[in-house]
C-alpha cells in the first residue's frame, strides 16, 4: 500500500489527530521537566491525570454535575416551552412576526451574558440567576428555528391535510408540527448549547453552583493539576452533550 | 396608454410595499411604547425595589452622565484595545489554521473535529489558566478575546476554503499563477464572505470573552465599570452601561459586515 493510499484510509486521520495530541502532551511534559516551561504555571500532564481521580472523589463531582445538569435542564425545558410557543405565535400572527423577527435575531447575536450582574441583583446569588441567564441566551434560536420550520412546511402536505378537511388543531398536530420538528430541534439544540455555555460560564463568574464553580474554587486554592483536570472534565461534558444532541438531530432529520 | 401603464408599473409595488410596511412600523412602535410604559409603571409602583427597576428618566440621565465623562471613554478605549489585539491575534491564527485545514483533506479530517467540538465549550473556564500564563493585567483579557474568536474564524475559513469553485482554481492554475497570486487573486476573494462572517462571529465572542474576563478580575475596562456599578448598587449606571455596550457591540458587528460589503463593491 502506497503513502497516498494510506492517507486515504479512515483510520489514518484519526491516528494522526490522536498521535499529534499525544506528541503535544509529551512535549509539554518534557519542556516542563527540562525547565523551559515553569511548572508553577503549567503543571506536569503526568500530575493532571491522577488529579482527575482526586477531583472526582474529593470535590463531590457527582453532586456538582447534578446541580449543573439541573440548571441546564430547567433552562432547556424553559427555552423549549417558551421558545416553541413564541415561535408558533409569531408564525400564526404574521404582522407580529414581521415586526419582531429582526429583534429576535438581533437578540441572538447580542452579548446577553454581560447582563449577569443585573440578574444577580434581581434573582440574588442563586441557581435562578444561572437558570435565567441560560434561558435568555438560549431562547432566540428556538424561536427563530420554530418559525423557520413551520414556515418551511411543504405546500403539498398542507393541501393534503386540507383535502382531508382537517381542523386547525389537527392540521397543526398532524402536518405542521411533525414536518417542522427536525428544524425545531436544530433550534432547541443550538439553544441548549448556548444555555450550557452560559450556565457553566455564569457558575464560574458568580462562584456558585456546580462545575463552573469547581474550576473557580480549585484556581483560588492554586491547585494547578486540579484546575486543569476540572477544565478537561468540563470540556469532556460539553463535547459529550454536543455529540449527543448532534446524534439526536441526525436521527430526527428526514431521509431525502 | 400602454406606455403610461408601463411607466406606472414600477410605482405600484412600491406603494403596496409602503402600505404593507406601515402596520409593521405601527406594531413596532406600539411594542416599544408598551414596554417603556410597563417599565415605568413597575418602576413607579414599588412592586419591585425601586433601585432594581429605576425609572426611565433616571436611566436616561445616567446614559447622558456616562457619555459625558472622560473616564468612561478611557475605559472603553482599554476594552476596545484588548478586543482589537485579541481579535488580531486570534483572527490571524484562526485564518492561518483555517487555510491549512481547508486546503488539505487529511489535516482537516485529523484536526478539524477537535476545533468543531471545542468551539461550543464555555471559553471563560480557561480564564484561571490565562491569568497564570499572562498575569492579571490586560494580557489575560487579550488572551481570552483571542481564544474566543479563534474557533469561529478558523472553522469559517476552513469551510470557506472548501467551498471555492474548482473552476476558479483551475483557471488560476491554467494562468500559471504562483502560490501568492493564487492566494491573493483566487482563494481570498472567493472565500471572502465566509471569512467576513467568521470575523463577525469572532468579534462578537471576542467582545464577550474580554468583557467577562474584565468583570471577573480587572481594575480597568468597561467590564470592570459594570461590576463596579453592581458592587456600589448604582443600578441606573449599570443599565446605562449595558445599553451603551449593546449599541457599541451591535454597531461594531454591523461595521465589520459593512466593510466586507464595501470591499465587494470596490472589486466589482
Amino acid at each position: 500500500m502506497g503513502v497516498a493510499a494510506v492517507t486515504r484510509t479512515r483510520i489514518f486521520p484519526l491516528a494522526l489527530g490522536l498521535g499529534a495530541l499525544a506528541a503535544a502532551i509529551l512535549s509539554v511534559e518534557a519542556l516542563i521537566r527540562i525547565g523551559v516551561i515553569n511548572r508553577f504555571i503549567v503543571p506536569l500532564p503526568s500530575q493532571i491525570v491522577p488529579a482527575f481521580e482526586r477531583v472526582i472523589v474529593e470535590e463531590d463531582i457527582a453532586e456538582r454535575f447534578r446541580l449543573t445538569f439541573f440548571e441546564a435542564f430547567t433552562a432547556g425545558a424553559m427555552i423549549t416551552v417558551v421558545g416553541v410557543s413564541l415561535g408558533l405565535l409569531l408564525f400564526r400572527v404574521n404582522i407580529l412576526r414581521q415586526a419582531t423577527e429582526t429583534w429576535v435575531a438581533a437578540m441572538a447575536s447580542a452579548p446577553t451574558v454581560l447582563m449577569y450582574p443585573l440578574f444577580l441583583v434581581i434573582f440574588g446569588r442563586s441557581a435562578w440567576t444561572i437558570i435565567m441567564m441560560g434561558f435568555v441566551a438560549g431562547l432566540p434560536p428556538v424561536i427563530l428555528k420554530t418559525i423557520e420550520g413551520l414556515a418551511g412546511t411543504r405546500r403539498v402536505l398542507i393541501n393534503v391535510g386540507r383535502s382531508f378537511k382537517l381542523t386547525g388543531v389537527q392540521l397543526f398536530t398532524k402536518i405542521l408540527f411533525p414536518a417542522a420538528l427536525p428544524t425545531i430541534f436544530v433550534g432547541i439544540r443550538l439553544g441548549l448549547i448556548f444555555t450550557l455555555i452560559n450556565v457553566v460560564g455564569v457558575e464560574f463568574l458568580i462562584n456558585f453552583g456546580g462545575l463552573g464553580q469547581l474550576i473557580n474554587d480549585l484556581a483560588e486554592r492554586y491547585d494547578l493539576p486540579g484546575t486543569y483536570a476540572a477544565i478537561c472534565f468540563v470540556i469532556l461534558v460539553s463535547v459529550c452533550f454536543f455529540v449527543l444532541t448532534e446524534w439526536i438531530e441526525r436521527w430526527l432529520r428526514p431521509v431525502d | 396608454m400602454a406606455e403610461a401603464g408601463r411607466l406606472n408599473l414600477p410605482a405600484a409595488p412600491k406603494s403596496r410595499a409602503l402600505m404593507r410596511a406601515e402596520p409593521v412600523t405601527v406594531v413596532r412602535a406600539a411594542i416599544i411604547v408598551f414596554i417603556l410604559l410597563f417599565w415605568e409603571v413597575i418602576a413607579q409602583s414599588g412592586l419591585l425595589y425601586r433601585d432594581v427597576v429605576p425609572s426611565l428618566l433616571a436611566i436616561g440621565a445616567a446614559i447622558v452622565k456616562l457619555l459625558s465623562t472622560s473616564d468612561y471613554y478611557w475605559n472603553l478605549g482599554v476594552t476596545a484595545g484588548e478586543v482589537g489585539i485579541g481579535l488580531a491575534v486570534g483572527g490571524l491564527s484562526g485564518l492561518l489554521i483555517g487555510l491549512a485545514l481547508g486546503g488539505n483533506r487529511v489535516l482537516s479530517k485529523s484536526f478539524e473535529p477537535y476545533l468543531y467540538y471545542l468551539g461550543p465549550t464555555p471559553k471563560i473556564i480557561f480564564f484561571p489558566v490565562m491569568i497564570m500564563w499572562f498575569g492579571v493585567g490586560p494580557g489575560s483579557k487579550i488572551a481570552m478575546g483571542a481564544i474566543s474568536c479563534f474557533f469561529p474564524i478558523a472553522l469559517s475559513t476552513a469551510a470557506g476554503m472548501r467551498q471555492i469553485d474548482k473552476v476558479l482554481i483551475r483557471v488560476g492554475q491554467s494562468f500559471r499563477a504562483n502560490a501568492w497570486q493564487m492566494a491573493t487573486k483566487i482563494y481570498l476573494p472567493a472565500m471572502r464572505h465566509p471569512t467576513i462572517n467568521g470575523v463577525r462571529l469572532g468579534l462578537g465572542v471576542a467582545i464577550i470573552g474580554t468583557l467577562l474576563a474584565e468583570t471577573k478580575l480587572s481594575n480597568r475596562g468597561v467590564g470592570f465599570l459594570i461590576i463596579q456599578a453592581y458592587s456600589l448598587f448604582d443600578m441606573p449606571r449599570m443599565y446605562a452601561m449595558l445599553i451603551v455596550l449593546f449599541v457599541v457591540a451591535i454597531g461594531a458587528n454591523a461595521l465589520v459586515g459593512r466593510l466586507g460589503g464595501l470591499s465587494a463593491i470596490r472589486q466589482r
